[in-house]
């Protein structure tokens, strides 16, 4: 059976639905004269906006007494990266145009877009290894490998900022909570919240 | 795909774009349903004094002396063509204009409140009449032409518009330049009061913006400085009242809302190629070769540009205006002076 069967169908839903909305708002020209551009923006920003909720979920599960955020994380992992990967399919398709001599020049000279493939393919190892099987097999070293999503997080935001041209306001939001959420995992700050969970009853509600 | 209306009478089909190659059929036809519903319009049209003679645009809220302007204007002055005219409500709602904000879409969300006139321009430097002018003293000596041109983004997106101005070099003669003007430099206004960019504590820009060009460049006849567009006045998002135009030039050049032009001896203080040397170029002549370090400069996307139809071309040496231009830089390193 499984279990917390509305926790996990409202992130199903919630996840599915924006790429969905902004699709049709692309083909009835919504978005303005440059569309595939418009897409491309929202599709790396929703998968760094996943990622960081993602990692949310580990100190919200030491600070809370309810387990059900460990029920989630896989989902939004793998939302995270099916997220990248429309947006790479968003870079080949509207702004490569599906040029792939072309590929072959950006990656060698722009930085911007090898961190991007780098950070896809961090996302590519732990999407194919976060099945149970996986888990059993690889054991202990499961949990290092996995570790390998802050390395992640580390080159998205590096792949945002080198497209920042004029205002970083937006770029050090995300950066603020990337940081706090890293923050939150070094030993005395986990201790804290592990700490907070044993002195209060958690509220039982779920919040979303 | 834009039909206009003459000022005065004519309405012949050479008036119409050309069956532009990236027109599918059904963009095709709603610009032939256009062309019958203005067949019906021109005594309407024509009745209201400013009409901008572009199908479906507003004439905006021009002050008197523009609407005199207009009347003796020279339509289509210089014309692009086989190249169709960028739909009016995508140039004035895709905008780079960060005293607006970083988005495309913050300058038409937030210009709006922008007080064009009364507008006065400072000139000064090495000329012999310095001083504060307001815009319609000058403007009123010269006549406003109708330049259709491209218009390239360093971001490699690129549009084509119908300006109207006047060349740059006719107001410099009148300034009486002196033997020491050698790079004529611009400001933009600074007035953070409506232009929330200015005030964003996170901004990278060292307001105000400023831009600038070699003196033959801005004594080129190509250089213009434009009080309008698609038969109208500015909209503030497009840079109202007063904007400089250099169309082989990528569009960072073209400096917005001026209220400063002045001429100087050394190559002036330019706002990217301050906050970005290795990036952006005092030149910034469109240049299909030389690559920004981020992206490719060799093609560009003409806008609008379909979701699966990416209307995606070759980008021209000079943005194709090098008879006209190419000879300012015979001899010149063009990929050291980017």
């Amino acid at each position: 059976m499984i279990r917390q069967p509305l926790l996990r169908g409202g992130v199903f839903l919630a996840a599915l639905i924006p790429p969905l909305v902004w699709f049709y708002q692309a083909l009835s020209n919504a978005l303005g004269p440059d569309p595939g551009k418009v897409l491309l923006d929202r599709l790396g920003q929703g998968a760094l906006i996943l990622l960081l909720l993602t990692l949310c979920l580990s100190p919200l599960q030491w600070a809370t007494r309810w387990s059900g955020w460990a029920h989630i994380r896989r989902q939004l992992g793998l939302w995270t990266f099916a997220y990248a990967c429309l947006h790479l399919v968003a870079y080949l398709l509207f702004v490569l145009g599906l040029d792939f001599t072309q590929l072959a020049v950006e990656l060698r000279k722009r930085p911007y877009i090898i961190v991007g493939a780098l950070a896809w393919s961090g996302l590519l190892a732990l999407a194919l290894t976060s099945n149970r099987a996986s888990m059993r097999r690889l054991g202990a070293r499961w949990k290092k490998l996995h570790r390998l999503v802050y390395a992640v997080l580390g080159l998205a935001l590096l792949h945002m900022l080198w497209i920042v041209r004029s205002d970083i306001g937006l770029w050090l939001v995300y950066f603020s909570c990337g940081a706090l959420l890293l923050a939150l995992r070094l030993p005395p700050a986990s201790r804290l919240l592990k700490k907070l969970r044993g002195t209060r009853p958690a509220p039982a509600q779920v919040s979303r | 795909m834009l039909i206009r209306i003459p000022p005065r009478s004519r309405c012949d089909s050479s008036e119409i774009t050309p069956e532009s190659v990236y027109l599918s059929r059904r963009r095709f036809m709603g610009a032939g349903a256009a062309l019958l519903g203005s067949a019906a319009l021109p005594v309407w049209a024509q009745a209201q004094a400013p009409a901008s003679g572009y199908e479906g645009v507003e004439p905006g809220n021009p002050p008197g002396w523009f609407a005199q302007k207009l009347d003796g204007a020279r339509w289509k002055a210089m014309e692009v063509a086989g190249e169709s005219i960028t739909p009016f409500q995508d140039a004035s709602h895709y905008n780079n204009f960060y005293e607006f904000g970083p988005d495309k879409g913050d300058p038409a969300a937030n210009a709006g409140g922008l007080p064009t006139e009364p507008w006065t321009v400072k000139i000064d430097g090495a000329v012999g009449k310095p001083g504060q002018y307001s815009l319609e003293d000058l403007v009123q000596p010269h006549t406003l032409e109708e330049r259709i041109y491209r218009m390239r983004c360093v971001e490699a997106w690129s549009m084509v518009i119908p300006w109207l101005g006047f060349p740059l070099g006719d107001l410099l003669k009148r300034a009486e330049p002196s033997s020491k003007a050698k790079y004529v430099s611009f400001e933009t206004l600074s007035d953070p009061e409506h232009m929330p960019g200015q005030k964003s504590r996170f901004g990278l820009i060292d307001w105000p913006y400023r831009e600038g060009l070699r003196m033959d460049e801005a004594m080129n006849p190509l250089t213009i400085l434009a009080v309008g567009m698609y038969g109208r006045v500015l909209p503030n998002q497009n840079g109202a009242p007063l904007r400089l135009v250099v169309p082989w030039k990528y569009g960072f050049k073209g400096i917005k809302s001026i209220v400063r032009i002045s001429l100087v001896e050394e190559q002036p203080y330019t706002t990217w190629q301050n906050l970005a040397p290795n990036e952006y170029g005092f030149y910034a002549n469109v240049n299909p070769q030389v690559d920004h370090p981020r992206w490719t400069q060799a093609r560009e996307r003409r806008l609008p540009s379909g979701l699966f139809s990416p209307n995606v071309r070759d980008t021209l040496m000079f943005n194709g205006y090098g008879d006209e231009v190419a000879s300012l830089y015979q001899g010149m390193d063009l990929a050291k002076y980017y």
